[in-house]
C-alpha cells in the first residue's frame, strides 16, 4: 500500500528558528528549474535541475606549420568555461520545510519555472504552504508511478545502486553490479502497508499484490503493545529483544526439530504463541522483536510467493520500513533467504529514499527527456550512505537536522559496455573490492591521503595566473580529506570502494574547485620531451631482427608505463631526478625476475613477457583486423612505449583504435592530447594508417562512439595498458577476442601483496574461451598466461 | 496380558468365531433406531439422529469384516488416536457399541472404567472437553461398530492428563498409544516415565491427510462434513451449504492451529507441504491476550465479535478517500493493519473489542492471502481449511470464504470441514488400526 502517513501532524511543529548552512545544501539555485518535491511521513525530498559552470582544460595544436620545426611546444593549453547539467536532490526533516522554502525563494532567480511536481502523502498537507512560499503551482503526481520512475532511473544510472545486506559479514553491504538490462524486477514497497509491483519496462508496471501487514502494523501494534510512540524507538527496542520469549518455536512444540519436513527447532511455529499460555510479563524489547520478526517474515514470504508466481529473481525492497535500517534489512533478508532457500536475494537501494522525488522530477522534466542521457553520481556533492551500524549512530533517523544530498552530473555521452566482453552481465571491472578487504582499504586510503599534498601542489601550479588558486586548492584538500575520512568510517558510502572510485572521487573534488587538469603542464613538458626521442627510438627498433624487435616493443610499452605521476614510487624519482629517462626506466625493469607465480583461479599472477608470447601475438595466423588499445599515461608512456607498438601493428595492416580518457586524471593522456599526438607522429604506412582516437570515459562503461567503432571495424584484439585499467580493473575480465593486458606494478605494497617486487610487470595474453565443442575440435591452446622466463 | 477386552492374545483365541452381523445388531440395541451401517451395498447409509451418521469406511466393508485375518490384525481395545499440538491436545476415542454379553463379561475392569469415564462425561478435569456435537455414531471401524468421540484439552494440562492415565492404569491395557503432533516427540519421555506408556510417534501431515480423507468419506450427510459459504460477499445472503467432496483432488489443505501449514494433496498418498506461516491461531490468541488481557480463545472470539476493526485498521479509503482505481483496490480494503494506531488520540479511541476484532481480521486475511498465492503457484482451485482456529469462529470462516472468492474473482473455492481440529488425531487412530 502506498506510503501515506499523515501521522506526525502534531508531533513536529514547523521550526523556523534553525539556521541552515544553505550554500552547501541548496546549491546552484541561481539557475535552478524544474522543481519536484516528495513529502513523506517525516522527511521531505526536494529535487531540481540546474547547470554548473566550471573550467575545463583544452589543448590546441599550434597550426603554424612553418614554425613547427623550431617550436618548443607541440600544443597550447587553455582553460575554458563549460556549462554542464546537474541534478540536485536534497532530503531533510519535514520540520525544516518552511525555512527551506524561504531559502529557496530568496535564491531563486533567473527562473521561468511555474510548476512544482509533488508526490507523497504529505504533498497535500503542504500544498498551500508551497504555493504561497514559492509562488509555484503544485501539480500532484501518482506516488507509485513516481516511485517506479525513480527506481528505474537510479538502477540505470548509478553504479552499485543495489546491494544485499549481510549482517555478520566483514562488510554488511555487498553491492551489485549494474546489470545492462534492469527489467523485469519486483519492487516491494513497505510503507504503512505493502505494495508489490512488477516492473517490466520503463512504462509498464503493475501492482500485482500487497499486504496490509506492513510498517504501519509494526508501528501501530508496537505502540499499543509497548507504549513506545516513535518508529525508530520501536526498532531500537526490537534490536535489543529476544523473540524466543514470546514466539512458539518448532522446538517448543517438538522438543527439537521437525526432521521429516526439514524444519529446524529454532524456527518460529507460532508468532506470539507463548504469550497466550504464559502468564508472565513480557519486556518491551522482546515484544518489539517478536513483532518485527512476524512482520518481516510475513512480508518476505509474500514477496517470495509473488516472485515465484511471476518468475522474477530480482526483488528490491523499499519504503519507510526499510529505509537504511539495518534491523529491518536484516530480518527481511533472513526471511527471503529462508523462503527461497537462497534462490532469490533481497536487494536494497542506496538512494531508496529519493525514488519518489526523482520520479516526480522526471515526470516534470519529460520534455527535456532526461532519460536520453546518462547521469553519474557526483561523489563530491553527494552525502553517501549513512552509517548502518546502530552502535555508531543509534538514532540516525531521529530529528538531527542532517541534510542528505545526492547530485548527479549529466555525462556527455551515453555510456555502455565494451561489446567485446565475453559476458557483460557478469562483468566486474574492479579487481579488488576495498569494501570487503580491510587491509587493502587501509593501505589505499592512507596512500591517497599521503598523496594529497602533492596533488594540491600540482593543482596550484597548474593555474599560476590565478592567485586565489591557493585558497581553492586548500578547500579541495579539506573536501577530499573529509571524503577519505568518511570512507574510513563508512567504506560503503558510495557503493563498493575501489581504487577507481577513490580516483574518481578525487577528480570530482578537483572539478568542484575548478582544477580541471592539475597535471596539464607536466604532461605538456613530458610529451614534448618524449617526442624529441621518438625518431631515434623507432630507428633503434627497426635495426633489430624481427623476433628481437617484437620483444623490444613489448618491453618498450612496459618501460613507458613506469612514467606515472600517480605512483609515489615514480613521482618521487621524477620530482628529484630530471634526467630519469626511458632507458633508465628500462633498466628499472631489467633486474626484475618474474615474481612468484600464483595462478589458482582468480589469483593475480605475474609473468614477464616472453619471446614466444610476443611472437605468438604477432606471428600466428593473419594480421589482426583491428586492435583496440586502451592507453594510460602521457609522455614517455604513450610516445616511446605505445606509439612504436602501434606503428608495428599498422605496418602489419592492422587497424588501430586508441582509447583514452575523455577527461583528465593525473597524467593520463586525454583524448584531446592524443588526437594531436597521433597527427604529429609519423607512424608510417601512409595517412590512411593513422589510428583512430576515441574516448573511453571510464574503464567500466565506455563511450558509445567507441562501441560503434569496435563493431564497425570488427576489432579482434584488445590491448589494455596500465595499473588502472589492467590491474585495478579488468584484470579478470574475459573478452570475446584475443586480449593483452600489460602493466608495471609501481606500488611497493601491491607488489608485495601479489608476491613480487616494485616494478614487477604484468603481462597477460589471453585467447577467448572457445565455444563448447560442437563440431570441429578446437585448438587445445587456450591461454598463454603465466609463462615463466626460460 | 490383558488385551482388547478379551482375556489372552487375540491370535491364541482364534477359535472364537463371531458372525459378522452379531456385533452390529448388538450395537443397534443401544443406538438410534435408524439403519445402522451394516448395509453399505447401496452406498447410501442414511442419517442417524441428531448426531452425525456414518457409513462404513470404504476400505473395510462391514459385510466381510469379521474374517479371521481382520480379527487377527485388529488391535486390542481401547482405541485412541492422539494429536499433541502446540496449544491443544486432541484425542479421539472409539467406543465400541457392539460388545457382546460374553465380551462384556470378559472386559477387564480398567478398560470398562475408562470407557465409562469418557462416555459418561463431557468435561474432564478443569480443562478437558468432549465436543459432543462432533461425535460420529454407528461408525464401522475394523469390523467393529461404535461411536467416535472427540476430546480436547490444552497442551499445558498434559501432566494432569498423564496423571489421570496413570490413575486409570491405562498401561495395564496397552503398550502403545498412537500419537502425532509435535508433542508426541516432545513428551515421549513424559509418557513413558509418568504413565508407563510407549508412544508410537506418527508424522503430523500423514495423519492429518489420512484423517481428513477418512472422515470426509465416512460422514455422509446432514450435517455433511464438508461445507462452503454461498454468497460470501453478501453478509445478508451468506449461507452455509453442504459440499460433496467426492472428487477432492487436487486440493490445498490449510491447517490453522497455533501456526499454519499448507499442503497440496494430489491423491491419498501423494501430497506435500507447500509452506506455512507462523501467523496462526496462536498469534491471534497471543496478541489478543497482550492487547486486551483476555485469557481464552472463546473470550477473545467473543470480544472480536463485538468489535469494529475499521477503527483500528487504515483502509484504502482512509488514504485515497475512496477506491484506489489506478491499482483496482476497493476503498474498503485494509491498507494497513493497525495503521490507525500510530497516534495516541486514536489509540485512546478504540475499545478492547475493536483490537480483538482487528487482530482476528489481520491474521485471517493474511492466511487467506498466503493461501491464495499458494493456490496460484500450485495451480489448485479448491482449498480446504481445517484446524482449531476455525472452531466456533464463523467470523474467520466467512472472511476466508469472502477473501478467496473476491481476490480470485470467483476462481477459488474455500471449503471447511466440521471436525476442523481433529483430523490429526483421527489419522493417528487409523494408523493404529491399519498400519501403513
Amino acid at each position: 500500500m502506498a506510503e501515506l502517513d499523515r501521522v506526525e501532524k502534531s508531533s513536529h511543529s514547523l521550526d523556523k528558528s534553525i539556521t541552515l548552512p544553505p550554500d552547501e545544501i541548496f546549491r546552484n539555485l541561481e539557475n535552478a528549474k524544474r522543481f519536484a518535491i516528495d513529502i513523506g511521513g517525516s522527511l521531505t525530498k526536494l529535487a531540481y535541475y540546474s547547470t554548473v559552470q566550471h573550467k575545463v582544460a583544452k589543448v590546441r595544436s599550434f597550426d603554424n606549420t612553418a614554425k613547427e620545426a623550431s617550436s618548443e611546444k607541440l600544443y597550447e593549453i587553455s582553460v575554458q568555461e563549460e556549462i554542464t547539467a546537474r541534478l540536485h536532490f536534497i532530503k531533510f526533516e519535514n520540520a525544516y520545510i518552511e525555512t527551506c522554502l524561504d531559502f529557496i525563494k530568496d535564491h531563486l532567480v533567473n527562473t521561468d519555472t511555474k510548476l512544482i511536481k509533488a508526490t507523497g502523502g504529505g504533498a497535500h498537507k503542504f500544498k498551500d504552504l508551497i504555493e504561497k512560499k514559492l509562488g509555484l503551482k503544485v501539480d500532484k503526481e501518482d506516488e507509485m508511478t513516481c516511485l517506479i520512475r525513480g527506481c528505474n532511473f537510479v538502477l540505470r544510472n548509478i553504479p552499485h545502486e543495489a546491494f544485499i545486506f549481510t549482517k555478520h559479514a566483514d562488510s554488511e553491504f555487498r553491492f551489485q553490479n549494474t546489470h545492462p538490462d534492469i527489467f523485469p524486477y519486483l519492487l516491494v514497497n513497505i510503507g504503512s502497508g505493502v505494495s508489490i509491483i512488477k516492473v517490466e519496462s520503463e512504462d509498464k508496471f503493475e501492482r500485482i499484490g500487497g499486504s496490509s501487514i506492513g510498517g504501519g502494523t509494526f508501528w501501530g501494534l508496537g505502540a499499543l503493545l509497548t507504549k513506545t510512540k516513535r518508529f525508530d524507538e520501536l526498532l531500537q527496542l526490537a534490536s535489543k529483544g529476544q523473540h524466543t520469549n514470546l514466539d512458539m518455536l518448532v522446538k517448543d512444540i517438538y522438543g527439537g526439530s521437525y526432521g521429516s519436513l526439514g524444519l529446524t527447532g529454532d524456527l518460529i511455529a507460532s508468532s506470539f504463541g507463548k504469550s497466550a499460555t504464559t502468564d508472565k510479563e513480557f519486556s518491551k524489547e522482546d515484544i518489539a522483536k517478536s513483532l518485527l520478526h512476524m512482520i518481516s517474515n510475513d512480508i518476505g514470504q509474500l514477496a517470495c510467493l509473488y516472485a515465484r508466481l511471476h518468475s522474477l529473481t530480482r526483488v528490491y525492497f523499499g519504503g519507510f520500513f526499510i529505509r537504511g535500517h539495518p534491523v529491518t534489512m536484516h530480518t527481511i533478508t533472513y526471511s527471503i533467504n529462508f523462503f527461497t532457500k537462497g534462490e532469490v536475494q533481497a536487494l536494497f537501494l542506496r538512494h531508496e529514499g529519493y525514488l519518489g522525488a526523482i520520479g516526480a522530477f522526471l515526470k516534470g522534466a519529460e520534455e527535456d527527456n532526461p532519460n536520453q542521457y546518462s547521469w553519474g553520481e557526483n561523489y563530491a556533492g553527494s552525502s553517501g550512505l549513512m552509517s548502518a551500524s546502530p552502535d555508531i549512530n543509534p538514532m540516525q533517523r531521529a530529528r538531527s537536522g542532517t541534510f542528505d544530498m545526492l547530485e548527479m552530473d549529466r555525462l556527455e555521452r551515453k555510456l555502455v559496455n565494451l561489446p567485446l566482453l565475453e559476458d557483460p552481465s557478469s562483468y566486474v571491472p574492479d579487481t579488488v573490492d576495498l569494501t570487503v578487504d580491510p587491509l587493502a582499504r587501509e593501505y589505499w586510503l592512507f596512500c591517497f591521503e599521503d598523496a594529497l599534498d602533492g596533488v594540491v601542489k600540482r593543482a596550484v601550479a597548474s593555474q599560476p595566473d590565478l592567485p586565489e588558486a591557493v585558497e581553492r586548492a586548500e578547500k579541495f584538500r579539506q573536501k577530499y580529506r573529509h571524503k577519505l575520512q568518511t570512507l574510513r568510517q563508512q567504506p560503503f558510502a558510495y557503493g563498493s570502494l575501489t581504487v577507481r572510485s577513490l580516483l574518481d572521487t578525487r577528480e570530482h573534488c578537483l572539478n568542484e574547485f575548478n582544477f580541471p587538469d592539475p597535471y596539464s603542464k607536466i604532461k605538456q613538458r613530458e610529451n614534448d620531451a618524449a617526442l624529441r626521442c621518438y625518431q631515434k627510438a623507432v630507428a633503434a627498433l627497426d635495426a633489430l631482427g624481427w623476433e628481437e624487435k617484437q620483444f623490444a616493443l613489448v618491453r618498450g610499452v612496459l618501460a613507458g608505463n613506469v612514467f606515472d605521476w600517480g605512483a609515489k614510487a615514480v613521482s618521487d624519482v621524477l620530482e628529484t631526478d630530471r634526467d630519469f629517462g626511458f632507458e633508465e626506466a628500462k633498466q628499472k625493469l631489467e633486474g626484475r625476475k618474474p615474481p612468484l607465480l600464483k595462478t589458482q583461479n582468480q589469483n593475480m599472477s605475474f609473468s614477464t613477457p616472453h619471446h614466444c608470447c610476443c611472437c605468438c601475438l604477432f606471428q600466428s595466423g593473419p594480421p589482426h583486423k583491428c586492435a583496440v588499445f586502451f592507453v594510460d599515461n602521457s609522455g614517455m608512456d604513450i610516445i616511446l612505449g605505445v606509439m612504436p607498438f602501434v606503428r608495428e601493428l599498422l605496418l602489419r595492416g592492422t587497424e588501430v583504435v586508441l582509447a583514452s580518457n575523455s577527461s583528465p586524471a593525473l597524467n593520463d593522456v586525454t583524448n584531446g592530447e592524443l588526437q594531436i599526438l597521433t597527427e604529429t607522429i609519423a607512424l608510417g604506412g601512409g595517412s590512411s594508417a593513422r589510428p583512430v582516437c576515441v574516448r573511453a570515459s571510464v574503464p567500466r562503461r565506455l563511450d558509445k562512439e567507441l562501441t560503434i567503432v569496435v563493431r564497425e571495424r570488427r576489432a579482434d584484439l584488445v590491448v589494455i595498458e596500465g595499473m588502472g585499467r589492467a590491474v585495478h580493473t579488468n584484470y579478470f575480465a574475459r573478452l570475446s577476442c584475443e586480449s593483452l593486458k600489460m602493466a608495471v606494478i609501481k606500488n611497493p605494497w601491491l607488489a608485495e601483496r601479489l608476491g613480487g617486487k616494485l616494478f614487477s610487470v604484468v603481462f597477460k595474453y589471453e585467447l577467448p574461451t572457445p565455444p563448447p565443442p560442437a563440431a570441429p575440435p578446437m585448438k587445445e591452446e587456450e591461454e598463454e598466461e603465466a609463462v615463466f622466463s626460460p | 496380558m490383558a488385551l482388547n477386552g478379551h482375556r489372552g492374545d487375540i491370535e491364541v483365541n482364534n477359535d472364537e468365531d463371531e458372525t459378522p452381523t452379531k456385533p452390529l445388531r448388538s450395537a443397534r440395541e443401544e443406538m438410534t433406531p435408524d439403519d445402522p451401517a451394516d448395509e453399505p451395498a447401496g452406498g447410501t447409509a442414511t442419517t442417524g439422529g441428531p448426531g452425525a451418521s456414518a457409513r462404513g469406511a470404504s476400505l473395510h466393508r462391514p459385510g466381510t469384516t469379521r474374517s479371521d485375518s481382520l480379527r487377527r490384525s485388529r488391535p486390542p481395545f481401547p482405541w485412541f488416536g492422539m494429536d499433541i499440538g502446540g496449544t491443544l491436545v486432541k484425542l479421539v476415542y472409539f467406543e465400541p457399541k457392539d460388545i457382546t454379553a460374553e465380551e462384556e463379561q470378559e472386559e477387564v475392569e480398567n478398560l470398562k472404567s475408562i470407557r465409562r469415564y469418557l462416555t459418561s462425561n463431557t468435561a474432564y478435569g478443569q480443562t478437558g472437553i468432549r465436543d459432543v456435537y462432533l461425535e460420529l455414531k454407528d461408525l464401522s471401524l475394523c469390523g467393529r461398530t461404535g461411536n467416535l468421540h472427540f476430546i480436547r484439552f490444552p497442551t499445558y494440562d498434559l501432566p494432569a492428563f498423564l496423571q489421570m492415565v496413570r490413575n486409570k492404569h491405562f498401561s495395564s491395557l496397552h503398550t502403545t498409544l498412537c500419537a502425532t503432533g509435535g508433542g508426541a516427540y516432545k513428551f515421549e519421555t513424559d509418557f513413558r516415565t509418568m504413565a508407563d506408556l510407549q508412544l508410537q510417534k506418527l508424522d503430523e501431515l500423514d495423519c492429518l491427510i489420512r484423517g481428513v480423507l477418512f472422515t470426509e468419506s465416512v460422514v455422509v450427510s446432514d450435517p455433511s462434513e464438508c461445507y462452503y459459504f454461498e454468497n460470501p460477499s453478501d453478509p445478508e445472503r451468506c449461507e452455509q451449504k453442504p459440499y460433496g467432496l467426492q472428487d477432492p483432488y487436487p486440493l490445498l489443505l490449510v491447517n490453522i492451529g497455533s501456526g499454519v501449514s499448507i499442503m497440496a494433496v494430489y491423491s491419498e498418498t501423494d501430497y506435500k507441504r507447500v509452506t506455512g506461516t507462523s501467523l496462526g491461531g496462536g498469534t491471534f490468541l497471543g496478541l489478543c491476550c497482550l492487547l486486551t488481557g483476555c485469557s481464552t480463545f472463546e473470550e477473545a472470539l467473543e470480544m472480536a465479535s463485538e468489535g469494529e476493526s475499521t477503527r483500528v485498521d487504515k483502509l484504502v479509503k482512509d488514504i485515497y478517500g475512496g477506491d484506489y482505481e489506478r491499482f483496482g483496490l476497493p476503498g474498503w480494503a485494509v491498507a494497513s493493519s493497525f495503521g490507525n494506531m500510530l497516534t495516541s488520540e486514536k489509540r485512546e479511541g478504540v475499545s478492547k473489542a475493536d483490537l480483538a476484532r482487528a487482530t482476528l481480521v489481520t491474521i485471517t486475511n493474511n492466511i487467506g492471502s498466503i493461501t491464495r498465492m499458494c493456490a496460484l503457484n500450485e495451480n489448485i482451485n479448491k482449498v480446504v481449511f481445517v484446524g482449531n482456529f476455525l472452531r466456533v469462529n464463523t467470523l474467520s470462516m466467512k472472511l476466508l470464504a469472502y477473501a478467496m472468492d473476491y481476490w480470485s474473482k470467483g476462481q477459488l473455492k474455500a471449503l471447511f470441514l466440521r471436525h476442523e481440529g481433529y483430523f490429526g488425531a483421527v489419522g493417528a487412530l487409523l494408523e493404529l488400526l491399519h498400519p501403513s
